[in-house]
């Protein structure tokens, strides 16, 4: 093998429902996997260090920081992001309560907030902990676990209070 | 249009559109992660090269060589371009640090090359086989040394035998930390040349700024450059002016002869960008024994590169509370620093900080409650020139529904105790000026009745699509719907741009002034007099005659262009500003030190509000960034190396979700016939103003400990903190 060959690497992974083979260098992470190869730019770069949290993509149903995890990684994964919840003409109700909600400004930290909402109350609802869990036996859906678990997504136009209103009426809905 | 006298009733006083609770009209694109952002926009130019950029090492100094030769052999790499390629770039107007070009290094992580390649991937390795070899020179790193130059400011009576005679005072020094915007969008832009044309989709918050600062930089003429930046990633002043990222990707672009798009890293932000600089400030206060302000002095101390301005801390000072003594000295540092320029309500944001705690400490040594004393030391005229009066101030409507609203009950200092935790309330004013800018705009209307709104104002989060496409809508009386909004094209009419809170305010006049002009266009071929043309619910009535817009524009769609002109009666029968009061309650930890904000509340009088949700969005969002200010953020200078050191989103921290607590606004909804057609002012600065020394005083009034230097963290309480078993 030479040089050439082992520097770039084949992945197939599915995103938002469709499979996608690439041929990618391998240093390229999932995030400008999705952003330059594949053209999904919902997902944003605000750091590239995993510090910001713009970038949140599901991988298997799970979030995950898309700048922190190279794209060769994900071999036979099952990758959602915000363009794979909803559009404009279908929107998630995720999607829908932040708007309601107005729970964003410049909208640039908004896809990674919204896929970190959608999985913490997915995770709150598997019983999943956090620091803030008093009753590791009984893990509830409150205000101070909704903060706690969304406070990897930094929002500096300051919008928490309308994204932890959305949150909760999307979990009221789907209670 | 000019507006040279204040506002009389007319169309944008229907309010059937203007004032309502709409939901952001481009909500649906960010919320799917459709709204293309500068560096996304993939469609707009074939065959993208990517730029990755490398900063200069030192602060200060010159580069003697750089040895290019293993980057431009590495893989992928089409071209590098140099600062050494060029002499010094000329600077803009709106700039102080030249961006790019010679050899001179006059601040750390000033841009000095940018390596082109095929990837992302393959630019940042190769970037970092650059080598660089410096002669360093002795910079100027230590404000407290550096040399001073002062800004002139009146002095008005005498302060200095007032404060001796003063039966109450107060004498306190603060200080406030350089601090960094940390939008969550990077600077970024792509650049691509046709000829001599050049074209830059970039995200930036004053289209006009920026086209101009391209022209000067890169000496072109004006008709040949374009600028885009329909979505923008948060600013808060970061984005004001032309940065490295344009000028390196059009310098690259015609360098390879093919588009070109680059990002700045994150951790390039923070010191090649700007930031707001850091402040010492001294404020002494003299009363009467009833607590009324006979005298009062600001004095701030401030860095810059040479040729810039500081951060002047002092000028709300002049304007906010009465006092017939007044001196203020304003002094500048020239340091070799990074630039420090406007970050959000630049000036105010800092001088709030610290006077806000001084009217604490000023009310505690007059034993006069804080809200009680910021009330009886209003003034209804600018101190300066009682000629003038404030246009509206509802200052002291602010703090008292403020005070009832929020429950204002502050014990002595240190003496609720509620298990582990010390918790205390705190108040603070807010004040920030509302200044506006000539601001135009197109509207065209289509054969099928729809309305398009073409200006090059930004929306950088603040809800400018959503405001303007409600005075589009109330002037013609359409609905919502019915109105498109285009922004940050430089091909559109320049407008106010987003900055210093004026963009609402101006941009709506702007397209006020596009709107009058259609309804006459409209009425003359209806052969109507304007004044009588009623325009409501999509249809259009002179007389006993009656017809749909899009009857009226049906063979072929009317356009109407105009700019809005703010006459100078505005500044010089009025001073025209923002007012708020701001309450916070705090738990500080007993134990610990550690400070949990428990609820804020904001209550407003910022002229009529055109969106309550926008609105009310702007102030959440200011107040966070004021929790950041008062608790957390500071850029951690190196002052032997000349740098700041974290120069990330994990060393800079700023407020997350756990941080912020329930957060209360209210708005006063005062309309000021003198602000501007739509009798409205800015609120995007008001809502930081004064939210800092509000929780600086929460924390007083909870420890007794007083902290005169922020961010008010736990190892600046801890040492002082009342016995845990005391209460």
């Amino acid at each position: 093998m030479t040089d050439t060959t082992r520097s770039r690497s084949s992945v197939t992974m599915t995103v938002n429902g469709t499979e996608q083979q690439l041929d990618i260098d391998n240093r390229v992470t999932l995030l400008d996997a999705l952003r330059e190869h594949l053209k999904l730019t919902g997902t944003k770069k605000g750091c590239d260090h995993g510090q910001c949290g713009a970038c949140t993509v599901m991988v298997n149903g799970r979030r995950v920081n898309s700048c922190l995890s190279l794209a060769v990684m994900h071999q036979g994964d099952e990758v959602t992001t915000v363009e794979g919840l909803g559009s404009p003409e279908d929107l998630h109700p995720m999607q829908a309560a932040f708007i309601e909600h107005d729970g964003y400004q410049c909208g640039y930290c908004t896809p990674g907030q919204i896929c970190s909402a959608k999985s913490v109350l997915e995770e709150i609802r598997a019983g999943i902990p956090s620091h803030v869990t008093r009753d590791l036996a009984n893990v509830v859906m409150n205000d101070d676990e909704l903060r706690e678990r969304m406070s990897g997504n930094i929002c500096r136009c300051g919008a928490y209070a309308n994204i932890l209103a959305a949150m909760k009426q999307v979990a009221e809905e789907t209670a | 249009m000019k507006f040279d006298h204040p506002a009389t009733d007319g169309p944008a006083d229907r309010q059937n559109v203007l004032g309502k609770p709409h939901k952001r009209i481009e909500g649906p694109l960010k919320v799917t992660g459709r709204a293309p952002y500068a560096y996304e926009r993939h469609d707009v130019a074939p065959n993208q090269l990517v730029g990755y950029p490398l900063g200069a090492g030192i602060a200060k100094g010159r580069i003697v060589a750089m040895d290019l030769e293993a980057a431009k052999a590495a893989p992928g790499v089409v071209d590098i371009l140099s600062t050494l390629d060029m002499e010094t770039l000329p600077v803009a107007a709106t700039n102080v640090a030249p961006l790019f070009g010679g050899d001179e290094v006059r601040h750390y992580h000033q841009a000095i090359a940018l390596v082109i390649a095929e990837t992302f991937e393959q630019a940042r390795a190769a970037a970092q086989m650059i080598r660089v070899e410096y002669a360093e020179t002795v910079g100027r790193f230590d404000m407290a040394t550096a040399d001073t130059e002062d800004a002139d400011i009146p002095n008005i009576g005498d302060f200095d035998t007032a404060f001796a005679e003063a039966e109450v005072t107060s004498d306190h020094t603060y200080t406030t930390p350089a601090q960094s915007h940390a939008m969550m969008e990077p600077h970024a832009s792509i650049a691509q040349w046709q000829g001599e044309k050049l074209v830059v989709w970039t995200s930036n918050q004053m289209i006009n700024w920026a086209k101009k600062a391209l022209v000067t930089t890169l000496s072109l003429d004006p008709e040949n450059v374009r600028v885009d930046s329909p979505y923008i990633g948060g600013g808060f002043g970061s984005k004001l002016f032309l940065r490295s990222d344009a000028v390196m990707a059009a310098l690259a672009a015609k360098k390879v002869g093919q588009a070109v798009k680059v990002s700045l890293p994150r951790p390039f932000i923070f010191n090649n960008t700007t930031h707001r600089s850091a402040t010492v400030q001294r404020i002494r206060i003299g009363m009467a024994k009833d607590g009324r302000i006979k005298a009062i002095s600001h004095e701030n101390l401030s860095g810059t590169l040479p040729g810039g301005a500081g951060e002047d801390a002092t000028n709300q000072t002049r304007y906010f509370y009465a006092g017939d003594h007044r001196k203020f000295l304003n002094r500048i540092a020239t340091m070799d620093l990074p630039e420090s320029n406007a970050m959000r309500a630049p000036g105010e944001a800092s001088g709030l900080m610290a006077l806000e705690i001084a009217m604490d400490e000023a009310a505690e040594a007059a034993g006069i409650d804080p809200v009680r004393f910021r009330i009886i030391n209003d003034t209804q005229v600018d101190p300066e020139n009682p000629e003038r009066r404030f246009s509206q101030r509802h200052f002291i409507e602010c703090l008292e529904r403020g005070a009832a609203e929020f429950g204002w009950a502050p014990t002595a200092p240190a003496m609720r105790r509620e298990g582990r935790w010390l918790v205390g309330q705190g108040v603070a004013g807010g004040y920030r000026g509302s200044p506006v800018m000539p601001s135009g705009a197109r509207v065209r209307l289509q054969p099928d009745g729809r309305l398009i709104v073409e200006t090059d104002m930004t929306d950088i989060g603040t809800g400018s699509y959503t405001v303007l496409g409600q005075t589009a809508a109330e002037m013609l009386g359409l609905s919502l719907d019915k109105i498109e909004v285009l922004l940050g094209d430089s091909a559109f009419p320049v407008s106010a741009g987003s900055g210093g809170q004026w963009g609402a305010t101006s941009s709506t006049g702007g397209v006020y002034a596009a709107c009058m002009a259609l309804r006459e266009q409209i009425s003359k071929q209806i052969g109507a007099d304007a004044d009588t043309v009623d325009f409501r619910d999509g249809l259009v009535t002179a007389g006993n005659r009656t017809m749909t817009l899009s009857e009226i524009a049906a063979g072929k769609e009317i356009i109407a262009e105009d700019k809005m002109e703010f006459g100078e009666f505005r500044k010089e029968a009025y001073e025209v500003a923002t007012f708020a009061s701001h309450f916070v309650e705090v738990a500080v930890d007993a134990y610990t030190g550690e400070v949990r904000l428990r609820r804020m509340l904001a209550v407003c009088d910022a002229g009529r509000i055109l969106n309550p949700i926008t609105a009310r969005s702007q102030v959440i969002g200011a107040m966070t960034m004021g929790v950041g200010a008062a608790l957390m953020e500071h850029m951690e200078l190196d002052a032997t190396r000349g740098f700041f050191a974290n120069h990330d989103l994990a060393g800079y921290e700023v407020p997350v979700h756990a941080d912020i607590p329930d957060q209360e606004v209210i708005f006063l909804d005062t309309a000021d016939a003198a602000s501007s057609p739509l009798k409205a002012k800015g609120v995007g600065e008001l809502g930081l103003c004064g939210v800092a020394a509000a929780i600086a005083n929460a924390v007083y009034n909870a420890t007794g400990v007083r902290v005169r230097d922020y961010p008010v963290t736990l190892d600046k309480v801890i040492d002082r903190l009342p016995m845990p078993d005391a209460g």
